[in-house]
């Protein structure tokens, strides 16, 4: 059973320069008084800014996302500080936890309840993949019942990884363009999983 | 006079005679067997005795012993006196052709549920029971998961690596 290691080998050393982001305004053309940038920028910005999670916590990535809500972690800081936990009014279905097959419709479910646009994040190996239950009762993973954006590994992901997680949905609102969802890719993924 | 194990057994064999069989006591729990017509007669019988008063169904469960032809299936039973803080097992066999089991859900309430997860998980069929319906495995399932010759990984995988999952 001795095969090498593929992956994370290369160790990644500590950069200053990279450890602190600054947000640049987004390209556009700015004159006295104005500032005239694309509309997908302007509404990816508002969007990312602001997304209002569902936490479908299930198990015990739930805990790892109280963590991050805590202040030390603080999920708040970046724009999610209030979580709905109806469908109907929320962007980000952030499953955490094992989902079991007999789960899977109400996953679907709440899905199917949320309105365009909605983002899907897995947190943790066992919605991503079943986890370390690879058994007749657990879904292996959710993307089996509804397309997921971001897969966030880790049993369970430490609250930094949760965030990075949350950054990288931040950066797929903040960058999707506003035909996505009306386009023909996007149409044939829905269909894959049954109007999803 | 105190409860204890002694007493319990012979009140018992002074019931019931020789259908008590397989008596014994793996770390101080009395255990004892009868046959699965007599189960609710036993339980009925050391429910109501009023000095031996098991009023609590701790745990209903069943085991699949697949080398033992005509004794697959054992139930089996966990009775709490709450009075005396004694505690007792009792298995009532089947075979795995027809595992056909008296409820007792007349007796305890507690046995609804548990006994249809163990219809679930192991296929007992209990007779008389008012719901027999799978509770925690999806409702289209049609094998029953916990019975030895299936096995725990899900079978409809195609992405895992057996080489690395050590199988």
């Amino acid at each position: 059973m001795a095969r090498p290691v593929r992956f994370n080998i290369h160790p990644i050393l500590a950069d200053p320069k990279r450890q602190i982001q600054l947000t640049n305004m987004p390209d556009g053309h700015t004159g006295e008084g104005f500032f005239a940038t694309r509309l997908s920028d302007v509404v990816g910005l508002a969007r990312k800014n602001s997304i209002w999670p569902l936490p479908f916590a299930t198990s015990c990535c739930g805990i790892e996302f109280m963590a991050t809500m805590g202040s030390h972690y603080d999920f708040a800081r970046f724009g999610a500080e209030r979580l709905g936990f109806s469908p109907r009014q929320c962007d980000l279905l952030m499953v955490m936890g094992t989902i079991a097959k007999k789960m899977g419709p109400v996953v679907k479910q709440v899905y199917l309840q949320m309105a365009e646009p909605r983002w899907v994040i897995a947190v943790g190996a066992c919605a991503a993949s079943g986890g370390i239950f690879d058994s007749y009762s657990v879904l292996q993973g959710i993307d089996q019942v509804v397309p997921v954006d971001v897969y966030v590994p880790g049993c369970p992901p430490r609250p930094e990884a949760i965030l990075d997680g949350f950054m990288r949905i931040q950066d797929l609102v903040g960058h999707e363009s506003l035909r996505r969802r009306h386009g023909e890719q996007y149409k044939a993924l829905q269909e894959s999983y049954g109007i999803s | 006079m105190s409860l204890t194990n002694d007493f319990i057994k012979q009140r018992l064999i002074e019931k019931f005679g020789d259908s008590i069989a397989g008596v014994e006591e793996p770390y101080g729990m009395l255990t004892f067997e009868a046959p699965k017509e007599l189960n609710l007669k036993v339980m009925q019988f050391l429910y109501e005795d009023p000095e031996l008063r098991f009023r609590f169904l701790t745990d209903l469960t069943a085991v699949h012993y697949p080398g033992q032809p005509g004794r697959e299936i054992a139930v089996v039973y966990h009775l709490h006196n709450l009075v005396e803080n004694i505690r007792i097992r009792f298995k009532v066999y089947a075979d795995v052709l027809k595992p056909d089991i008296f409820t007792a859900t007349q007796l305890y309430s507690a046995a609804n549920w548990m006994e249809r997860e163990t219809y679930d998980f192991f296929g007992v069929n209990f007779v008389g029971h008012p719901n027999l319906k799978r509770i925690l495995n999806v409702d289209e399932m049609d094998y029953f998961p916990l019975r030895k010759e299936y096995p725990l990984e899900d079978q409809t995988r195609i992405d895992k690596d057996d080489a690395m999952f050590g199988r």
